[in-house]
């Protein structure tokens, strides 16, 4: 049996998300290295955005930033930040976006800008919205990767910096929100994906030894499971041996 | 025309106590030298704007150089917090610090209204979000197909600062690779200043290069690695290691000090 870690697994998953040809809105840390792993794998057509404004990046190692040299060495074409934002990201262009969260609630709302209920006086300060609201809004579909605890999905966010589905049905054609919102959530136990009559994430598959109950108790809510709840593979040795050459090629982090 | 002159000189020259001051760069051609230099001629009460403030709003914040900040992103990528922009938010140190936070395309749209000379844009965006009622954004209709859209204000920066590869003798600029927003910022402004890897004799045609030229420039000067920790296109590569080693340098208010210090005003009076 092969052993993986948390971070190994989730990151095969994301990949096995994504199809070959799709356009695909990359973050750093494990989006870029999931969106990475599928283009060295089963899908060597994906076209890597980042929001740098470098499209059809093909780098061989993988970057630290959103705007590594290597992205704009290896990009098809290069274009300006209002560009990527406007004519790219806005008129729905691009396939699937990845987000990550601080906080996200059951209606796959996301919080990326303060942790505390008052904004002028938070308890902790988070980085901020960056490109996430309109990939977000305007991406044909998009995919959570978040790891699970119950401080990290909550019943309420306590700051929407991203719409998923907001109260629920009917809210994102309410919002004129063109995109479908996202369509699935990765943690480290397992994914959890949108009810299509509530809205509300559900968990439908879990990581091999991983129970039902263990992910209702790093959930915040009354986490729904769903009736035919999949079990997901472990990572193939390819699938290892693949992202663990590239996450070699990554600069260390502390 | 644009003048050539030190980068000391340029700073002195172009960015005043009290200024809304944009050092724009989008990961690649920060103007790192430039942040610096404000820091060591002790700026005061600047509104500093910024798509993704880092490592370099980082130290002008903790510095004490800032009033206000108006952003979209503040971390130190692929690394973490910003330890001293939080330690300003959440601890009021070394002195308050107000925010005014967008998305990157609410703040992108800012300058593009700047650089346009209209006094907004409109974009589809913040709807549903906390931001919108947090920030100066507006709802409009669209008179034509009555869709609600977003407003943002335009950003008219006093003056705007950015790091390029290369100008000319005359001031023409020219940089290459991620040219992020740094056109827009210029253009938003009031005054400008480009900081650049060399003086050349001819600027060489590069592919999907902006050029700006001498006339819509106010001050060029020469900072051969101005950029450092980030990096120039064919200059220079990022120094990843840098941003690692910000977070320690930045997380404790002593340590902090003494990078200061030794960094950058003593690196002044040498």
């Amino acid at each position: 049996m092969n052993r993986y870690s948390a971070d190994e697994i989730m990151t095969v998953t994301a990949a096995r998300a994504l199809r070959d040809g799709m356009t695909c809105f990359v973050g750093i840390d494990l989006p870029s290295a999931a969106a990475n792993l599928a283009r060295a794998t089963h899908a060597p057509n994906l076209v890597l955005i980042y929001e740098s404004g470098t499209i059809g990046a093909k780098p061989g190692s993988l970057p630290l930033s959103i705007g590594d040299d290597v992205l704009a060495e290896t990009a098809d074409t290069v274009v300006s930040v209002p560009e990527i934002f406007n004519y790219w990201l806005q008129p729905g262009r691009i396939d699937v976006g990845f987000l990550g969260a601080a906080q996200i609630d059951k209606f796959a709302n996301i919080n990326t800008t303060v942790i505390g209920a008052d904004y002028a006086e938070p308890k902790v300060r988070l980085p901020g919205a960056g490109g996430a609201p309109e990939i977000a809004a305007c991406c044909k579909e998009v995919i959570v990767i978040a790891r699970q605890s119950r401080r990290k999905f909550v019943e309420r966010v306590d700051f929407i910096t991203s719409v998923g589905f907001g109260d629920g049905p009917g809210s994102r054609d309410y919002l004129g929100l063109p995109g479908a919102g996202p369509q699935r959530v990765i943690t480290d136990l397992g994914v959890l994906e949108p009810d299509p009559e509530t809205c509300e994430l559900v968990l439908t598959a879990v990581y091999p030894g991983v129970s039902a109950a263990e992910v209702r108790e790093q959930t915040g809510w009354d986490l729904r499971v769903a009736a035919d709840l999949r079990e997901i593979a472990a990572p193939s040795p390819a699938e290892l041996s693949v992202l663990r050459d590239l996450l070699a090629t990554m600069p260390a982090r502390e | 025309m644009a003048e050539i002159v030190s980068l000391s000189e340029a700073i002195s020259a172009a960015v005043h106590d009290g200024d809304t001051v944009a050092m724009e760069g989008f990961t690649h051609l920060i103007p790192s030298a430039a942040a610096r230099e404000v820091i060591r001629q002790r700026r005061r009460d600047l509104t500093l704007v910024r798509m993704t403030p880092d490592v370099a709003y980082d130290q002008m914040i903790g510095a004490g150089c800032a009033r206000k900040l108006v952003f979209s992103w503040g971390g130190n990528p692929g690394v973490g917090s910003l330890h001293r922009f939080r330690d300003a938010v959440e601890h009021s140190w070394p002195r308050p610090l107000q925010i005014e936070e967008h998305s990157h395309a609410g703040m992108a749209n800012r300058y593009v209204a700047g650089a346009s000379g209209l006094p907004f844009a409109v974009l589809r965006g913040y709807n549903g979000t906390g931001l919108a009622g947090k920030t100066n954004i507006a709802e409009i209709v669209c008179p034509f197909t009555g869709e609600r859209l977003a407003a943002v204000a335009a950003l008219r920066p006093d003056v705007t600062v950015i790091h390029a590869q290369q100008a000319d003798r005359a001031g023409n600029v020219q940089y290459w690779g991620i040219t992020g927003v740094q056109k827009e910022a210029v253009l938003a402004a009031a005054r400008s200043v480009v900081t650049v890897e060399e003086i050349v004799d001819v600027l060489e045609p590069r592919p999907g290069a902006v050029l700006l030229p001498t006339w819509a420039v106010g001050y060029v000067a020469v900072a051969p690695g101005g950029s450092h920790p980030s990096y120039a296109l064919g200059y220079s590569i990022r120094d990843n290691d840098a941003y690692v080693a910000w977070d320690a340098i930045s997380r404790d208010r002593d340590a902090f000090g003494r990078w200061l210090d030794e960094h950058v005003y003593q690196e002044g009076a040498a």
